[in-house]
């Protein structure tokens, strides 16, 4: 049916057009135009899984519709995010990444469904595993990479590293397991002082969820009802340790006790979407926090120092790269409800590997922060002073 | 009060006010703290708790973002009545009564800086932010480094530090040296209350995270304060030491409490016509080394006071700095610390008391390094 109807179109069409429908080739954009109103629908409504709710009547909506517009953009960003954290493992494993640098591949629908729940002006916070979050809040992926490279180009320039990425609105990157729980309650606390209807993202992982200070800030979330979603990406393992040998419950969406929650699966960005959405407007309607469990899997071990089959199998990887993986899920959704064709998929693909190369290529070759950089922002807003080096003759000027 | 504003008015007239002696000092008495000034320079007695609270009440209607939160804040009125009458005036939106949840109130605080506020985190005594150190040394104070310089955190952790009288062991503990380690915060310890009411605005002004270690035993005492200091802008420049008297003999450099003691030690040593020159260094960190070098270049002789622990003190901090600096080569004695006990605070009366830095101690280390 396509090709007699490229066959027809080539007959039809002057110049270059006609070529490219003469090679089958969706490549010229007079092509794609008629080709979307001719061929793709427009949306589809899709049955997203039923969430888990904890002291909650009802939940997010069961269906979800998807425009081809939204599809194609959920595609590209996640699938962004999963060629960028191959490449850090490329680079990482050249050593030219050091230290520490844990990858987000598998859970790509989690960062992916929870931005475009959100608008800019809320506020997301997560711990390390945060390169995902990092782009989705809108980092390009060459600041990301030249960062993690430590180079003077990186988002905040080499000072930072791989866990400690900022953006507007995004608050890292931390280091410390479940420090950033407070400090996003403290975020919305903001939010709701400020009365700008703004929420906070909550982040913490299925290890941290043990953390005491998590259960401090829920106490104060829910006696405050600040404007705090705590989202808990349970991917099964803290570092080598499963959820069953580190938590009493291991149902994270109900570790909030008194705050309502929702097991989510993580894997399905319409899910993910969904619930987030649902879990927005119970803040903004002024009812408090809530908990949010996403159920999701690293494909990479706990960082790259981990080869992450010793505490699991080779197959279970397999299997739910096989039957759950977040890119394939959303490709054959919009495959079989024709929001888009394979080969434009395809294009994407390519045309993603091309920024991650480009990105990776000045990330290799931009240059280190200066020497000088070594004793800057130390203060904010404070006139420039000096900083003691390793020796007492060694002195840095510090800048703001 | 009423006297005093009729006083006021007659004062255009060519009335000559009383500046000095017990008419003056009636006149004052009869004024409010905060309200009407006599045209005649005025300086008044303030006690340190009066003054703190002064600067918050004062940075809390200057500024929306500024709420102060902690442990019995709000509606107790302070544990140590700190915060009197502010959460009366300002409600719950600025003044926060927390669980007793160091840790996470503390990160909540530094979140909340982080997203634009800037708030008053207050510990009931720095024993407790022990707690809570991860938040004030890996959240606050190395964010603004690590994020290079986008995301500063404005915030101030305040409350009692060191020795108190008969708290013991896990209630007495000093934290300048812990704090003052850390690059990223800025460390200050008042004496009087001019320190304290300056000190904590400009704290609180200031842009990053500064700890302020107050004085439980101080916070009774009543200091003179000027009438510039009474002004609503008052502050004091974090970062610079005062002298607190000149002298020729000898430094004698400290901060907090001990101050006094030194300010007494030198009363007793001039009549024995030791002339000591005391420091009162008002921040731990950023530290103002050059007074102290100028004062040893004078003197030739020092002696640090603290009251903390010897072993990597603020004592043992000043010391190593005059070596590598200029004021070395103006040393006649090697620099000599006085400072607490080196053991867990005891609780018997005569065990705590020698613990902690007396006026004799100090007195003897200064006869000591002067070898009389």
């Amino acid at each position: 049916m396509r090709k007699m109807l490229l066959a027809a179109l080539s007959r039809v069409l002057p110049g270059p057009a006609a070529a490219a429908a003469a090679a089958g080739r969706t490549a010229s954009r007079v092509m794609v135009a008629s080709r979307n109103y001719a061929d793709f629908a427009n949306e589809a409504t899709f049955e997203i899984k039923k969430c888990d709710l904890h002291r909650l009547e009802e939940g997010p909506s069961t269906t979800a519709v998807m425009t081809r517009e939204e599809g194609l953009h959920y595609y590209k960003t996640m699938q962004t995010i999963r060629r960028m954290e191959l490449k850090s493992d490329q680079l990482y494993k050249q050593k030219i990444i050091r230290g520490f640098c844990h990858l987000y591949d598998g859970q790509e629908a989690c960062c992916v469904g929870l931005e475009v729940a959100i608008k800019p002006t809320d506020h997301v916070i997560t711990a390390y595993r945060a390169h995902g979050f990092t782009y989705a809040r809108g980092v390009p992926v060459r600041e990301i990479l030249a960062e993690l490279t430590g180079r003077k180009g990186g988002c905040v320039k080499g000072k930072g590293g791989s866990m400690h990425m900022y953006t507007k609105n995004f608050y890292g990157g931390n280091g410390i397991v479940g420090a950033q729980v407070p400090l996003g309650a403290g975020i919305a606390l903001a939010c709701k002082y400020f009365g700008k209807n703004e929420v906070c993202l909550t982040l913490y992982g299925d290890g941290a969820a043990n953390q005491g200070q998590i259960f401090e800030t829920y106490n104060m979330a829910a006696l405050w009802k600040l404007p705090c979603v705590f989202i808990c990406e349970n991917n099964r393992y803290g570092m080598g340790t499963s959820v069953e040998r580190a938590a009493a419950s291991t149902d994270y969406y109900k570790r909030g006790d008194f705050i309502p929650g929702l097991r989510v699966d993580g894997m399905d960005v319409l899910c993910v979407r969904e619930a987030a959405k649902f879990a927005t407007e119970h803040c903004r309607a002024g009812k408090g926090p809530i908990v949010m469990e996403l159920q999701t899997y690293r494909y990479h071990g706990h960082s790259m120092s981990d080869p992450g089959i010793s505490y699991r199998t080779r197959e279970e990887i397999q299997e739910v790269r096989s039957k759950s993986d977040p890119i394939t899920l959303l490709k054959d959704r919009m495959i079989n409800n024709n929001l888009a064709s394979i080969e434009e998929l395809k294009e994407i693909d390519v045309a993603v590997r091309k920024e991650i190369e480009e990105a990776a290529q000045f990330a290799t070759t931009d240059p280190e922060p200066p020497l000088e950089e070594l004793g800057n922002h130390i203060y904010y807003n404070e006139p420039p002073f000096e900083v003691r080096g390793p020796n007492q003759w060694i002195k840095y000027k510090s800048v703001s | 009060m009423a006297a005093g504003r009729a006083l006021r008015l007659l004062a255009p007239l060519g009335c000559r006010l009383p500046q000095h002696g017990p008419a003056a000092r009636r006149l004052l008495l009869q004024q409010p703290r905060r309200g009407l000034r006599l045209s005649a320079a005025a300086a008044i007695q303030v006690t340190v708790r009066d003054a703190l609270n002064q600067a918050l009440d004062e940075e809390l209607e200057r500024d929306e973002r500024v709420f102060l939160l902690g442990e019995e804040v709000a509606q107790y009125d302070g544990a140590y009545k700190i915060s009197r009458g502010l959460w009366k005036k300002y409600g719950d939106k600025r003044i926060i009564d927390t669980p007793i949840s160091e840790m996470g109130f503390t990160g909540i605080a530094v979140g909340a800086a982080m997203a634009g506020l800037r708030p008053v985190c207050e510990f009931m005594t720095f024993n407790f932010s022990m707690q809570a150190i991860d938040q004030v040394i890996n959240s606050a104070a190395k964010t603004c480094y690590m994020s290079a310089g986008s995301i500063p955190v404005p915030i101030v952790f305040r409350g009692p530090n060191g020795a108190s009288a008969g708290v013991a062991a896990q209630h007495s503990q000093c934290f300048a040296a812990w704090y003052g380690h850390c690059p990223g915060l800025k460390v200050v310890s008042p004496w009087s209350s001019e320190d304290a009411k300056g000190l904590l605005k400009a704290a609180i002004r200031d842009d990053n995270p500064v700890v302020m270690l107050e004085n439980e035993l101080l916070y009774g005492v009543p200091f003179e304060m000027s009438e510039q200091a009474q002004s609503k802008d008052f502050v004091v420049p974090i970062g610079k030491a005062k002298i607190e008297r000149e002298g020729t003999h000898v430094t004698l450099v400290s901060h907090s409490r001990p101050v006094g003691h030194c300010l007494e030690a030198a009363a007793v040593l001039a009549k024995e016509g030791v002339e000591c020159e005391v420091v009162n260094l008002r921040t731990i960190r950023p530290m103002d080394i050059e007074t102290v070098e100028a004062s040893v270049i004078k003197t030739n002789h020092l002696v640090t006071v603290e009251g903390g622990w010897p072993q990597f003190g603020v004592g043992a901090e000043i010391c190593a700095r005059i070596m590598e600096g200029s004021a070395f080569n103006y040393l006649d004695a090697p620099a000599v610390r006085v400072t607490g006990a080196d053991v867990p605070m005891p609780y018997a009366k005569i065990l705590e008391d020698n613990c902690i830095p007396q006026v004799k101690d100090i007195i003897f280390a200064v006869k000591k390094t002067l070898n009389i």
